[in-house]
């Protein structure tokens, strides 16, 4: 391997020399990473030697030629460490190479932790800048967005990521979340561009977020604590599966029913469509028809908003707006994946106060857990291992007959509409 | 690798952290805080000692969770304030860089 690459990266030198390069390729040959190019769907690899042969950053031909070796040997050779910012204890995931003897171009190659704008919502001229920025200093590798909610930046060493984040926070951009504390937050498109958010989960997010932004750049928690805000029960974000504080809008009273624009569905579609689809999904039985206008019983209905996004002109969500707050969803850890545990059915989100009473309620959450949990321990665990009972004594709130554990029967549910 | 204090050699690892925990003096973590380009303070020394004295006890360094707290008891701070006195005290964090001066072995997981 290392004399293939060491014959390859001398013919390009040589050919350079004499100004014949047109046909030289930047990178290593690696035909185990090619065989993932094949087939219809798009490949990673394809895009990495994209962006290898226009920058020419010989970190992405280490990184190439690491992979294609890890491939033969089917061993990862990542090892973690620790690289920060100034008065910043996490954001910067390091990854170097634990063989860079063999690969010294990929012997540093570590990610910075990017906080996106809630429900992601862009201008080109930000964006513009964080790729300008990134690739100065960089390798120029994007993953938008990683599994944590962030801008994933991959591909950095250490020397240069000092430098690298003041520009960037010049720019207006700041390091997410890493370790044990609060995580970067995730929010759906929200108000901005859906007609079923019900309440402004992009204010909440940037407000919430503002508040816990020491325990975000300073973890020193017991583990990761994760919030989700999603502007409606469809959970775009997928909040009750993927972190351990849920915000879920929703509404306290009736559907709102357009009579008309439930005519007109009907003529479009007819009759059969709306039983067979509508009325007869509905997983609680709470729709009827009454001389062919809808009637839905407010008190069956559990939210699945099915018939909401089945007939999306015609029904939209109740006039009395707020959240829903249900804590503990996690994957696997010391137990199995958790869906959350809706703890606060109903908490209004529209005023200033409103959002400020949901920051004390979420600090005063914290500071229980951080206190009762073990170190590594998520909150729905030590909610399981203490119960639930002493978990709602320690932060003050009554049981309540609505703290169902199953707000949505299954959310992978997808009807045909 | 290796550090040079008052004419005797001693071995680091290759991120700059002392090998062998009792070969550590004021000095040598005088010539490390330099290396860090920090300045020692009473404040950064009693840290330090807290930190020698817990591993010492332990043999393991402290979680940042325990080192705020006992920040905080001992200033009268609430958690927030430790947290942020004690970034102040040693910028890169107390894992990478206070843990470094006190001569700890640098600590593993994912931060």
């Amino acid at each position: 391997m290392e004399s293939a690459k060491g014959a390859a990266s001398e013919e390009v030198n040589q050919s350079k020399s004499v100004g014949e390069s047109l046909d030289e390729q930047f990178l290593n040959p690696t035909p185990m990473l090619d065989e993932l190019e094949k087939g219809p769907w798009p490949s990673f690899i394809s895009g990495f030697k994209e962006l290898a042969e226009r920058t020419e950053k010989p970190m992405l031909r280490g990184v190439m030629d690491q992979l294609e070796y890890s491939y033969n040997t089917r061993m990862g050779y990542w090892k973690g460490g620790l690289v920060t910012v100034d008065g910043y204890g996490a954001g910067v995931i390091t990854r170097y190479s634990m063989i860079k003897e063999k690969f010294p171009e990929a012997a540093e190659f570590h990610t910075m932790r990017i906080q996106p704008a809630p429900g992601l919502h862009y201008n080109t001229k930000m964006m513009r800048e964080l790729c300008d920025i990134w690739e100065k200093y960089g390798s120029g590798l994007i993953a938008l967005h990683g599994q944590t909610g962030d801008i994933m930046l991959q591909g950095i060493e250490e020397k240069n990521v000092q430098q690298c984040f003041d520009e960037l926070n010049q720019a207006g951009w700041d390091l997410g979340g890493a370790g044990a504390g609060m995580r970067t937050a995730v929010s759906c498109i929200g108000p901005g561009r859906c007609e079923n958010a019900c309440y402004d989960n992009l204010k909440v997010h940037l407000k919430v977020l503002k508040h816990f932004v020491g325990a975000l750049h300073r973890p020193e928690w017991n583990y990761k604590i994760k919030l989700k805000f999603s502007g409606c029960p469809n959970d775009c974000t997928n909040s009750i599966m993927r972190s351990d504080l849920a915000v879920v809008g929703t509404w306290k009273d009736s559907i709102q029913v357009e009579e008309d624009e439930v005519k007109a569905w009907v003529e479009e579609r007819g009759l059969d469509a709306l039983v067979n689809q509508v009325i007869n999904l509905c997983p609680t039985r709470a729709i009827s028809l009454n001389n062919g206008e809808m009637l839905i019983e407010s008190r069956d209905c559990v939210r699945c908003m099915h018939c909401l996004n089945a007939m999306p002109k015609a029904l939209s969500p109740g006039k009395e707006r707020g959240i829903s707050l249900l804590m503990g969803g996690k994957n696997t850890l010391k137990v199995g994946v958790n869906m959350g545990s809706l703890i606060v059915p109903f908490m209004k989100m529209e005023s200033d106060e409103d959002i400020d009473a949901f920051i004390e309620l979420i600090e005063g959450v914290i500071d229980w857990w951080d206190d009762n949990g073990l170190d590594h321990e998520r909150i729905g665990e030590t909610i399981e291992r203490v119960g639930l009972k002493l978990f709602l004594e320690g932060i003050g709130l009554q049981a309540d007959i609505n703290m169902v554990s199953r707000p949505r029967d299954n959310p992978y549910f997808k009807a045909k509409y | 690798m290796s550090i040079e204090v008052n004419g005797t050699s001693y071995a680091t690892d290759e991120n700059g952290y002392l090998v062998n925990l009792e070969e550590w003096t004021e000095d040598v973590a005088k010539k490390l805080a330099d290396a860090e380009e920090i300045e020692m303070t009473e404040e950064h020394w009693n840290l330090v000692k807290f930190l020698r004295s817990y591993y010492d006890e332990y043999q393991i360094a402290p979680a940042v969770k325990v080192l705020t707290k006992a920040i905080a008891n001992e200033k009268g701070m609430d958690k927030k304030e430790a947290s942020e006195f004690l970034y102040q005290l040693f910028p890169k964090g107390p894992a990478l860089q206070a843990c470094k001066v006190a001569g700890l072995p640098k600590p593993t997981g994912c931060v």
